[in-house]
């Protein structure tokens, strides 16, 4: 199923493709149900188009996926930049309660509940007097999602050897270039972990946007959530369908584009 | 370095693009303009085609913001921050916010078509004379059956749960008014009850009914029933009518002991801005043909008498949606027993939640 | 080793996350932990997260998290030592993390149907000769969907630390006649510890205050104190009470950080 390296052992690739595998399942179970002529997710009764074709013609639907993604590619970008700075104080933070302290401030986002975050966002923003819509979401996205880079990061920098920055010094190099030449590059694995985690999260969050949300701006979450009361049209599945086929598309893409210009792939050092 | 950095800025130019394509597609659609109308309602609980027609007759243009439950959407509307013109809330709800001051009050020379809904809907305890909401839908909760897994056995009371045969068959709904209540009912209390005692004993008798519980559910509850992942469930007359339309099997009944009435209300929020639009969207969907239409969109019980003439007979004629008169005078709609009573309901829930264990 | 300047101009922006998006945050959920439902000051909330329901609940939110943080790490880390070995491995991790970027509520739902008495996965089971199972409603099946969630969050720092791995050490390793076990206890997991704790990070603290998926896939069986936050902000609009459980939840993630955090640091 998998072209696997020689190096991996039967029972290996047997493993993976199950991982894969359950991974998948309730994707391809959703779309498999996008192409069914009843209403709902079960008795496949036969196939159609329909609900691609309700897709194409809803451009209220299509302005909040358009929102959607920007919302969670802005978020995820801005989210790493700063939650990389934010792990780079942490480790650099020389007091190991300073340190703890840092680190505990950080995970209070990951701990609470996405009801406290939405409302107390909510109370915040008011409070400001911020106008709910586009700005508000996307602010609060990247608050949520900073914790999250961080974690990814951190690992990266503890494992990096103090002993490697030390040398780039001897070596005459400024901070500038020991942050940009030496840094960032060992740590690049962490800051994709980073980025990627991040629009999981941003994707994934309903309620927080629902609270922070206004003004006619809407993500696919929120609307789907909403929708759950009156039942989820299949519409949906197609919309995931087709979302999921261009993602899919778009990684494979940008990975060989990558593999093509750089021998060394997304952010490893070999 | 170097490959972060184009990476990000990558996503940047992405981004930048997808803002653009975002503001060109609102402003075909006419958002950005200022005649515009706020609606704030559940997701998927309008036909949308009307909305287009409401656009085309008066020129306004409609933003369509969806909720999913009544405490979160009054949480905003509360607090601000953004205008809606119109909301949908539940009765419970119109009466809290109708006593914390959110709601516009109903210029009814403004709304021709409210003489169309049907009377016994009209000036219920939640909004007396109703100064600030007008009837959208409404329905009742019971039990829907599949008579298939049970043998043909027939389920016409609250009593009828409690028999063996429905061993792990019973689904209900995550709501602590609607279990709770059902005790109540089972019991011969008022669903409205306040008195602990009788609280006490409602959930008691609940955790009694534990070996039948299957499991606690929300929306989900359609999909469980109409793929028979259960017999029985504690259910909206809404949801009701939805998955009998997709499983012939299942059969819908309102208890004879007595049950709920709901009613989901059209309000305008204090927070509007354009409320002489909102009157105007009112209105609009009291107009027999538009609700008809919308009706059968939705496929819950509307309050519109008027509209009953627009739609096919056998919906109209199904007694099950349409109870008459004498029934519903024995169902009783929900008030509003304030945050404490609310509390020990929930706290009672809970236990009998955990009791399953 | 940096000027002070550099120092403190680098970490503005995430010191005004901090004080803005927590602090603030903090302040304002522990405000209202001290009002009871009357809205009047007090300390009942606190005087009622020690009865014997809450209690219960806490044990229970632990022991799940728990339960979910060790299944996740148990099939996270194999799949995540063999994914460094495939040929495109970064191709593979991001197929590993693309399923999550589908809405989680429709996941869910697709569990529904794949776990249902009619679902591929009694199926499955029926001709395997097992027969008919009541899967949905079950701890098995809030375990297994929670561990779905979490697969991506727990492989990718694994595969990151992983990955980095000086193959020399391992050849060292296996010249001085160390078995594949003692490799792997010695070196490769002393190594990746790092990548270790910060996945079980990522996947417990969050698992404390799962919600959704305790009423969806385990029908309510399951009650988490991210249920009761949920119930209280939500249907009793009781937010004192939801705030007091949120700030327990707090103090605990932080207890959990300085107990993890102490632990000396391998070379």
């Amino acid at each position: 199923m998998h072209k696997l390296d020689r190096k991996l052992t039967p029972v290996s690739k047997i493993y993976l493709a199950i991982i894969f595998f359950i991974l998948y399942a309730p994707i391809m179970f959703l779309v498999f149900y996008s192409f069914n002529s009843g209403e709902t997710m079960y008795n496949f009764k036969g196939f159609t188009l329909d609900w691609y074709k309700e897709l194409f013609q809803d451009t209220r639907l299509l302005i909040i996926v358009l929102n959607t993604i920007v919302v969670a590619l802005l978020a995820a970008l801005i989210s790493t930049i700063i939650g990389v700075l934010g792990a780079l104080a942490i480790h650099n933070a020389r007091k190991r309660k300073a340190k703890n302290a840092l680190l505990s401030l950080n995970n209070v986002l990951i701990v609470s509940p996405d009801v406290i975050i939405g409302a107390s966002f909510l109370i915040l923003f008011t409070l400001a007097g911020i106008k709910l819509g586009f700005y508000s979401v996307l602010l609060s996205h990247i608050a949520f999602c900073i914790p999250i880079v961080v974690l990814m990061v951190l690992p990266k920098l503890s494992e990096m050897s103090p002993s490697l920055i030390d040398a780039a010094r001897d070596l005459g190099a400024s901070t500038w270039d020991v942050f940009a030449k030496v840094i960032i590059p060992y740590i690049s694995p962490g800051i994709f972990a980073g980025f990627f985690m991040a629009l999981t999260y941003s994707f994934d969050d309903f309620a927080v946007t629902f609270f922070v949300t206004g003004n006619g701006f809407s993500t696919l979450s929120v609307e789907i959530y909403s929708m759950a009361r009156q039942g989820i049209s299949l519409h949906i599945n197609a919309l995931s369908a087709l979302l999921f086929l261009f993602t899919m598309l778009l990684v494979v893409i940008y990975y060989f584009i990558t593999q093509r210009y750089k021998p060394n792939g997304m952010g490893v050092r070999k | 370095m170097s490959r972060i950095v184009r990476f990000f800025i990558g996503i940047a130019a992405v981004s930048a693009v997808l803002l653009y394509s975002i503001s060109s597609l609102n402003s075909d659609q006419g958002y950005s303009g200022g005649n515009t109308l706020t609606i704030y309602n559940w997701g998927d609980y309008i036909d949308t085609d009307l909305i287009k027609q409401f656009e085309k007759e008066t020129g306004m243009k409609v933003i369509y913001e969806t909720f999913d439950s009544n405490e979160a959407m009054m949480t905003k509307i509360r607090q601000g921050g953004t205008h809606y013109d119109i909301a949908i809330p539940s009765e419970y709800m119109i009466d809290k916010m109708r006593k914390e001051d959110l709601l516009v009050k109903l210029d009814h020379s403004k709304i021709p078509n409210l003489k169309n809904v049907d009377k016994r809907f009209m000036d219920l305890p939640f909004d007396p004379k109703n100064h600030y909401s007008v009837p959208y839908f409404w329905g009742t909760v019971g039990i829907a059956y599949n008579s298939k897994m049970l043998g043909g056995m027939q389920i016409d009371s609250w009593a009828d749960l409690w028999n063996p045969k429905l061993e792990n068959q019973i689904l209900f709904v995550d709501g602590a008014r609607e279990v709770i209540g059902m005790g109540l009912n089972s019991l011969g209390y008022s669903l409205n009850d306040t008195d602990r005692n009788h609280l006490l004993q409602a959930k008691n008798k609940l955790d009694t009914l534990t070996p039948n519980v299957k499991a606690i559910v929300g929306d989900e509850i359609r999909l469980l029933l109409e793929n028979e992942e259960a017999a029985v469930g504690v259910v909206w007359s809404g949801v009701a009518s939805e998955i009998m339309a997709e499983n012939e099997n299942l059969e819908y009944v309102v208890p004879k002991e007595g049950s709920n009435l709901w009613f989901d209300n059209m309000v305008i929020p204090k927070t509007a801005k354009n409320v002489d639009g909102a009157h105007q969207f009112i209105n609009f969907m009291l107009d027999p043909k538009v609700n008809a239409q919308n009706t059968e969109y939705v496929s819950y019980s509307t309050p519109n008498k008027a509209a009953l003439e627009h739609m096919p007979k056998e919906m109209v004629e199904d007694e099950r949606f349409y109870p008459s008169e004498e029934l519903t005078k024995k169902l009783e709609v929900y008030e509003n027993l304030g945050k404490k009573n609310l509390a020990y309901y929930n706290e009672l829930f809970l236990q009998f939640k955990m009791h399953r264990k | 080793m940096e000027n002070k300047l550099t120092r403190t101009l680098y970490a503005v922006p995430y010191m005004l996350w901090i004080v803005l998006f927590v602090v603030a945050p903090i302040l304002l959920v522990l405000y209202y932990s001290f009002f009871n439902i009357d809205g009047q000051l007090s300390f009942d909330n606190y005087e009622k997260f020690f009865t014997p329901v809450y209690l219960k609940m806490i044990v229970s939110s632990f022991w799940y998290a728990f339960l979910i943080t060790a299944i996740t790490l148990l099939v996270a880390y194999p799949a995540a030592y063999l994914l460094t070995k495939t040929t495109h491995k970064q191709l593979w991790l991001l197929l590993i993390i693309t399923p999550s970027w589908i809405n989680l509520l429709l996941k869910a739902y697709a569990f529904l149907g794949i776990f249902g008495t009619y679902g591929a996965a009694n199926s499955f089971l029926e001709a395997i000769g097992i027969g008919s199972q009541q899967i949905l409603f079950t701890d098995f099946s809030f375990v297994f969907v929670s561990v779905y969630i979490f697969i991506p969050f727990m492989i990718l720092p694994i595969f990151n630390s992983l990955n980095d791995l000086n193959p020399t050490l391992l050849d060292a390793a296996n010249d001085l006649g160390a078995s594949k076990w003692t490799t792997f206890r010695r070196v490769i997991f002393p190594l990746t510890i790092d990548g270790v704790k910060s996945g079980c990070q990522v996947v417990f603290i969050p698992a404390l205050s799962l919600f959704m998926l305790t009423r969806l896939i385990a029908g309510n069986r399951v009650i988490t104190l991210g249920t009761a936050i949920e119930q209280h902000f939500l249907v009793t609009e009781d937010w004192g009470m939801g705030s007091m459980i949120s700030v327990f939840l707090m103090i605990t993630m932080v207890l959990i950080m300085v107990l993890t955090g102490t632990r000396k640091r391998g070379a």
